[in-house]
């Protein structure tokens, strides 16, 4: 008799008439679904005689894995460093915005804040997976506040903080706890630097080096104890030197330990980086770019005048401005858009640009044997793109959370 | 015997799956009422699995009430190796069409008890009521399934240890190294496939030419198994021209000439 019991009640979705993204290649496949999970049919077939409750048709589009955004300050009005107001619901908002852009789970980013800001904020960003409600967050990306004065970018001096009581007591002061941390930028140069990072890595958090002035072999020293990311590549480090090529000597670094790759954040808005700077990136080394929207929370607000905050911001199409100006007051790409202007900057296969939003930042964090793929036994987090690579839907453990 | 002679490998495959096609239709399965279909793997019915690929997927046949006996299977080869047979059969052929999984058999080569399991397959075809159409090919020796040469022609299902030659040609599936090829397998005998109602054999390539003439020019030998068929009532070859380089002119012209009454056996 025909059973799918063997292992599970739960009903067997079947994706078909679908192209999907396996093995780093578009490739005519079904896609199986069981409890959030993608299955291997073969395996359902042959080990359980199992077959599909459900089969979707997809009329001929792509299947990706979900776009995971590893650096996001806030979107849609809601800045994740504010400690004032509801953080939690801030965050949802957010996760749930998002669905539309294809991201299925993120890193809620967090730019250096006073100490208090961190105490309090902290505790109420809870990992969760996602669904329905929004996007999965997988953890705090914690940007600054140990970082380079003259690095500083956007952030505010008076909260820059040292090592000076030796560093990972700093740490643990400054940010309270790292219970829900996968992510710290810092700049390595500053001393102590070395004991903080190590720190970190033994707690499973990525480390990344940005918002520093810090030169190859300081960048290469930090990598040996254990960074192992970039923060949006170019921006707020050294410029590239041909004698002491800086941060972003990294890239193609023989000092990197074998079996070990350093990856590097990239805002492809076309307004942050330049697209002949993100073509130099990406052929240096391709298989470690990692798309970033670093969204601030002018991101998904509609184009004219807008108060968010202490700030006063314009919008007009892509840039943000602060009003009355043409200085750009942070990037308001969306993770799609980044995936669509990387892969026509670059003229890479679309294969190359939907895992530089998905399977690279996964691998990034540590977190390719669960997501940022379709492999077997991975979480059925995925997108359906039409050939254009516009979203139109979107599904997280299965589900169909956003459908255009 | 009939022996039907196409121009080339792609013909041949849509002549032998229209005629698989055909004989499920006349068949008229059911729920109750089941195609018995024996199988194959190797290049040769690659282009005829495709071919049935496209008649399910324009609708004009369907795999719900068909039974499937594969011939064989390595023994000791994970079954998700990309080269054991199941593999094979879920890649090229089953994963494509409506096939129930409960409707499939292959012989299981990593079985606790390899006898058992061999035994427990005959009983399943016969449990099925026999086999309606069993389809195979033939290697360059003649052999049937992995019925190498010397097997008894009225062998059932059973271990075999393969041939040299038979490990040689497979060692290009394994990264062209001997010791990775499995030495063993499962196959059933040359008995159980000509205990099928109809048998045909797809013949196609120069390479198999002296094979195909062993099996229909010269007498039955345990040498070139699959000569065992020509005792077989209702047996068809199924060849390109090329396998017919090493027949008689006498014997080509002889069945090219009925091809007109041949052909009818595929018309819808």
């Amino acid at each position: 008799m025909p059973s799918n019991k063997s292992v599970s009640d739960a009903p067997i979705t079947q994706f078909i008439n679908c192209r999907i993204l396996r093995d780093h290649k578009i490739q005519r496949e079904d896609l199986w679904v069981r409890e959030g999970k993608i299955l291997d049919p073969e395996k359902l077939f042959f080990d359980e005689k199992g077959f599909a409750d459900q089969r979707i048709d997809c009329k001929n589009k792509i299947i990706a894995p979900g776009f995971i955004d590893v650096q996001i300050n806030g979107g849609y009005g809601v800045d994740f460093s504010q400690a004032s107001g509801d953080i939690s619901g801030g965050v949802a908002l957010v996760a749930k915005k998002n669905l539309e852009h294809g991201v299925t789970s993120f890193c809620p980013t967090l730019v250096t804040s006073p100490t208090s800001v961190y105490h309090q904020v902290l505790p109420q960003i809870k990992v969760q997976n996602g669904g329905p409600h929004g996007a999965g967050v997988i953890g705090v990306h914690l940007e600054g506040p140990f970082i380079s004065e003259e690095k500083k970018g956007a952030h505010p001096p008076k909260f820059l903080r040292t090592f000076k009581a030796g560093g990972v007591t700093d740490l643990l002061e400054t940010y309270g706890q790292l219970d829900n941390v996968v992510m710290v930028t810092l700049a390595p140069e500053l001393s102590n630097s070395g004991p903080v990072i190590q720190e970190l890595v033994r707690r499973g958090i990525t480390v990344s080096v940005g918002h520093s002035m810090a030169d190859l072999s300081q960048a290469e020293e930090a990598v040996n104890q254990g960074a192992s990311f970039i923060t949006h590549l170019f921006n707020a480090m050294l410029p590239f030197h041909h004698r002491d090529p800086g941060i972003v000597g990294l890239l193609t670094s023989e000092k990197v330990p074998p079996g070990r790759r350093v990856f590097y954040g990239m805002i492809a808005d076309g307004i942050h980086t330049h697209p002949a700077a993100l073509r130099i990136a990406h052929r240096a080394h391709p298989t470690g770019l990692v798309l970033v929207t670093d969204a601030i929370a002018a991101m998904g607000l509609p184009s004219g005048h807008h108060t968010l905050g202490q700030q006063e911001i314009d919008i007009q199409g892509l840039h943000a401005y602060v009003a009355g100006t043409k200085t750009l007051s942070g990037s308001i790409a969306t993770m799609d858009m980044c995936v669509r202007h990387f892969r026509k900057a670059t003229g890479c296969s679309v294969e190359a640009a939907l895992e530089a939003a998905s399977l690279r930042p996964a691998e990034s964090l540590g977190l390719n044997h669960r997501k940022g793929t379709l492999d077997f036994n991975t979480d059925a987090d995925f997108v359906v793109l039409d050939d254009a690579l516009t979203v139109q839907e979107t599904y997280i453990m299965g589900q169909q959370v956003w459908k255009k | 015997m009939k022996l039907i002679i196409l121009d080339d490998y792609d013909q041949t495959s849509e002549w032998a799956a229209k005629y698989i096609k055909k004989r499920i239709i006349n068949f008229k399965p059911g729920p109750n009422k089941h195609f018995t279909l024996g199988l194959p793997t190797g290049g040769t019915p690659l282009g005829c699995y495709k071919k049935l690929i496209d008649f399910y997927k324009k609708g004009e046949v369907s795999f719900q009430y068909v039974k499937t006996f594969n011939m064989d299977e390595y023994v000791g080869l994970p079954r998700d190796h990309r080269e054991s047979y199941h593999s094979f059969m879920w890649n090229n052929f089953f994963k494509h069409i409506d096939i129930r999984a409960e409707n499939v058999h292959i012989l299981d080569g990593n079985a606790p008890d390899l006898q058992q399991e061999c035994q427990a397959f005959e009983d399943k075809i016969k449990a099925a009521g026999g086999i309606e159409l069993f389809v195979g090919g033939i290697g360059p020796d003649g052999h049937i399934a992995f019925n190498e040469p010397g097997s008894s022609l009225v062998s059932r299902t059973r271990v075999k240890t393969l041939a040299m030659d038979t490990i040689l040609a497979n060692a290009r599936f394994f990264d062209g190294d001997l010791s990775k090829v499995p030495n063993m397998a499962l196959t059933v005998g040359v008995g159980t496939v000509m205990d099928a109602r109809e048998v045909m054999i797809l013949i196609t390539g120069a390479h198999k030419a002296f094979a195909l003439y062993k099996a229909i020019e010269e007498g039955v030998n345990h040498m070139w198994t699959v000569s065992a068929f020509q005792q077989h009532p209702q047996a068809i070859f199924v060849c390109d021209e090329d396998a017919t380089h090493e027949l008689r002119v006498k014997t080509v012209k002889y069945f090219k000439g009925m091809m007109h009454v041949h052909n009818k056996l595929v018309e819808p």
